[in-house]
């Protein structure tokens, strides 16, 4: 693969996060609005079944991030891919995969979208163009890298949108990943979700270069970072970044800087942090809500437009819930299929 | 009206202690709202409200110790909208209704729930899952080579590449990427004139980062390419193993069927001459263990070449294991013809009745030599030549023991958890009444492979060391 002939590279400064926001409309913050506030339904749900222990296992949850999932699709094309790790359910709903599919998926049915053999942490769609749902921390990077990879091979113009979190940023095939994306000029945009916390371990006591979107610079990949509770600073560096990889010029990292409400799974006491510190980003910082006063300061408030929105989006999560209730478990002569498959004809 | 029930903070919690309440009856709630604390022996946690509406009454106070995982704790009265989901059938019949109608499910003593698995392999014979899993190897047959067919004398390293040249001429979505793969014309020389013949986008030299190019692969795959991934060796695959296990083997079935990933690794495995024990390592019972991967080490020239192509055809993701010290070695090849030969069937290379000798790879030179001299002391065995590791042609090795009544396994890996002790156990399972003699298997010892030429020697399976276990188990 041919190695890039020229460099335009360096840091960039967040160009998006302070600037205001001309130009947007009211659909397209409404659409954003209910986007977000789907994921946050959902994942609410999502625990709750799990505290009913119809969800077994692992489960993390979206909640606090929505933003960075919703303002990313904003700009994806129709064939761009989506890749991420574990914490999944908020980009499945973003791609816009059924939420009946994805909640039954949780609770182990065959109406969920890997027929309940895959899990929380193991859904695809290829209709979507999501391509996992991977449960060893980092791995979606080289799988994303790859994924660009073939978009280069098939020089078919797509995007590959490749989601980590503050964790994986020092995962050793990251970096390895990095230099051939570079080398090779791939069409990638890393997305470094850094909700400041790592598990239970802080990203200063893991890190010790905490400015990720620095992590790029020895590979002369330009980053830039991002107010990731800001769905609109969100969808603005990700177009950017996005028309970057797409025109040749090779990867792009944004770092998002965003936050989980929510423990790193379930069974998570979140002895590390304290509520204030959530409390404080939750009053302050909480997206959905930023998304609301940008309606009201655009003039769209529309009192009747949200309600219905709510109203929707608890029947969607109701239903998916009600649907991942009721969908029966897979038929035990599930257990042997899908091990291998025959070529197509 | 939605009832709010003690959650489960882990799959273990059966009970907890209701330590706060953060509300009281009149007040409103919101989703995300903390409406209490929870307490276990191993943690504390917040109660987040999920459903809206107005406290209409605390069914536990706080304090309470040993409240039942489920256990209506509070009560709330619907907001308008609110209200009437839960009416129709939403969410807070819904829960009410799983928690009366069904036991907790993530206890470890829900025995009706690991009953699933259990009956469905019990419904199953062993040998007879699905055609996919376990081939039916009888069915599976080498192609008829054509009459006057041309058979040229070719390297074993020749015809690696004759399989991957034909085969990237055939298929545009067939790539080839690894270290010193291109310019450098493969570090074994494999990989020879493709680069001139494919061009840099096709012949992809990386750089030296296995765990991250083995990705790179396996990502593209999952896009329906169907990248070659050669590893200098297998060893340094054991950085890379992650994606080959977790990403390529398992993928298919933890989307449902939905994701493919056909990606073939290969590489030369094994031993090679003096290189020590980091460099010299036999994988085939590693990859051999993975449901999901195909495993293939094929020793001559002809099925090099003819499983490569059927592997670089196959769907699933395979793992190719190549013998160094065989790349130098000549054997007949037809010309001419699409030589590509079925995955999972054992090959008899030799013919008898006396013993049984099962070996792969390099292995199968040895065995074939033990053969002869064998056959002077008056013992025929028959050797079989495994090809590919998994999915196993059980049948045929069966099929022989069942005619020799004696069986002796070669490989060059070590003994413990090995390919021969799957064989041993098979053979035993299936035809344990045809057996004159507890199964032998000849391995490397149980020790990383030394450097000194003699330890070396010491340590890898050899003629003489199979001459002996066949001698033993005939009680010669």
């Amino acid at each position: 693969m041919a190695r890039k002939q020229t460099g335009m590279f360096g840091q960039r400064k967040a160009a998006s996060a302070d600037q205001p926001t001309p130009g947007v409309g009211k659909d397209e913050l409404l659409k954003y609005y209910r986007d977000m506030l789907l994921i946050r339904r959902f994942e609410e749900r999502a625990g709750q079944l799990y505290g009913m222990g119809l969800i077994g296992g692992f489960c993390h949850l979206y909640i606090g991030q929505e933003a960075v999932a919703v303002g990313v699709q904003a700009v994806k094309e129709q064939g761009d891919q989506v890749i991420t790790g574990y914490r999944d359910h908020g980009h499945m709903l973003a791609c816009g995969m059924d939420p009946r599919e994805v909640m039954a998926e949780l609770t182990g049915r065959i109406g969920g979208s890997s027929k309940g053999k895959g899990g929380s942490m193991h859904m695809f769609s290829m209709e979507a163009d999501f391509y996992g749902g991977h449960g060893i921390v980092g791995a979606q990077v080289s799988l994303g890298t790859g994924l660009a990879l073939a978009n280069k091979y098939r020089k078919n113009g797509k995007v590959s949108f490749t989601y980590f979190g503050d964790g994986a940023a020092n995962q050793g095939q990251v970096y390895e990943s990095f230099n051939m994306a570079e080398l090779w000029q791939l069409p990638v945009v890393y997305i470094i979700e850094n909700n400041q916390y790592a598990m239970g371990t802080s990203i200063e006591r893991s890190s010790a270069e905490t400015r990720l979107h620095m992590r790029g610079a020895s590979f002369r990949i330009p980053g830039e970072e991002v107010d990731g509770m800001d769905v609109l600073a969100v969808k603005a560096a990700a177009a950017k970044a996005a028309e970057h990889a797409r025109s040749g010029n090779g990867p792009y990292i944004l770092e998002m800087k965003t936050y989980r409400y929510r423990g790193h799974s379930m069974s998570d006491p979140a002895k590390y942090r304290t509520r204030e510190e959530v409390d404080e980003v939750r009053k302050t910082r909480d997206p959905i809500d930023l998304v609301e006063e940008m309606l009201e300061q655009h003039g769209y408030a529309d009192e009747g437009a949200l309600k219905a929105i709510d109203a929707e989006v608890k029947r969607i999560v109701a239903d998916s819930a009600e649907f991942a209730r009721t969908s029966p478990e897979p038929d035990p002569s599930e257990l042997y299929t899908d091990v291998y498959t025959e070529a197509r004809a | 009206m939605t009832d709010v029930l003690m959650p489960a903070l882990s799959p273990t919690m059966e009970e907890g202690t209701l330590a706060k309440w953060h509300i009281k009856a009149g007040d409103q709630v919101r989703s995300g709202d903390v409406i209490a604390e929870i307490e276990t022996d191993k943690a504390t946690m917040e109660v987040e409200a999920v459903d809206e509406g107005t406290v209409e009454a605390i069914l536990v106070p706080e304090g309470s110790e040993g409240v039942k995982v489920n256990t209506p704790i509070a009560r709330l009265a619907g907001e308008d909208g609110a209200a009437k989901a839960t009416a129709s059938g939403g969410p807070g019949a819904t829960e009410t209704d799983t928690v009366s109608g069904q036991p907790f499910q993530k206890e470890p003593s829900g025995d009706e729930e690991k009953k699933g698995p259990s009956e469905a392999q019990a419904e199953r014979p062993e040998g007879e899952g699905p055609a996919a899993v376990r081939p039916a190897a009888e069915a599976l047959k080498d192609p008829e080579l054509p009459e006057g067919v041309n058979l040229v004398k070719t390297t074993v390293r020749d015809a690696l590449r004759d399989a991957m040249a034909e085969e990237m001429r055939r298929d545009p979505d067939v790539f080839l990427m690894g270290e010193e793969v291109a310019q450098y014309q493969g570090a074994y020389k494999v990989s020879r004139d493709l680069l001139q013949e494919f061009g840099e986008q096709r012949v992809i030299d990386t750089p030296i980062t296995e765990y991250g190019f083995a990705g790179l692969g396996v990502g593209a795959a999952m896009t329906g390419l169907k990248p070659i991934v050669e590893f200098m060796t297998f060893n340094f695959a054991m950085q890379a193993i992650d994606h080959i296990i977790n990403s390529a083997a398992k993928t298919l079935y933890m989307s449902g069927g939905q994701l493919r990933t056909s990606v073939v690794f290969r590489g030369p495995n094994g031993a090679a001459a003096r290189v020590a024990a980091q460099h010299s390592q036999d994988y085939a019972a590693w990859y051999g263990h993975v449901p999901g991967l195909k495993v293939i080490a094929p020793y001559d020239a002809a099925d090099a070449k003819g499983l490569l192509k059927a592997a670089i055809r196959d769907p699933n993701p395979v793992v190719f294991l190549e013998h160094e010290m065989l790349y130098g070695q000549e054997f007949d090849v037809p010309e001419g013809v699409d030589w590509v030969l079925p995955i999972g069937k054992a090959k008899v290379r030799r013919e008898g009745t006396g013993v049984t000798i099962v070996a792969y790879s390099r292995m199968v030179g040895l065995a074939l030599k033990a053969a002869e001299e064998l056959a002077q002391e008056g013992i025929e065995a028959e050797v079989v030549d495994l090809r590919t590791i998994r999915p196993m042609d059980y049948a045929t090795v069966i099929e022989s023991v069942k005619k020799t009544n004696r069986l002796v396994t070669v490989e060059e890996g070590w003994g413990p958890m090995g390919v021969g002790a799957e064989i041993a156990a098979k053979v035993t399972e299936e035809a344990f009444d045809y057996l004159d003699a507890p199964p032998a298997r000849v391995c490397q010892e149980d020790v990383p492979l030394p450097y000194a030429a003699n330890l070396e020697a010491l340590s890898l399976p050899s003629v003489e060391k199979i001459v002996k276990a066949a001698k033993a188990v005939s009680y010669k």
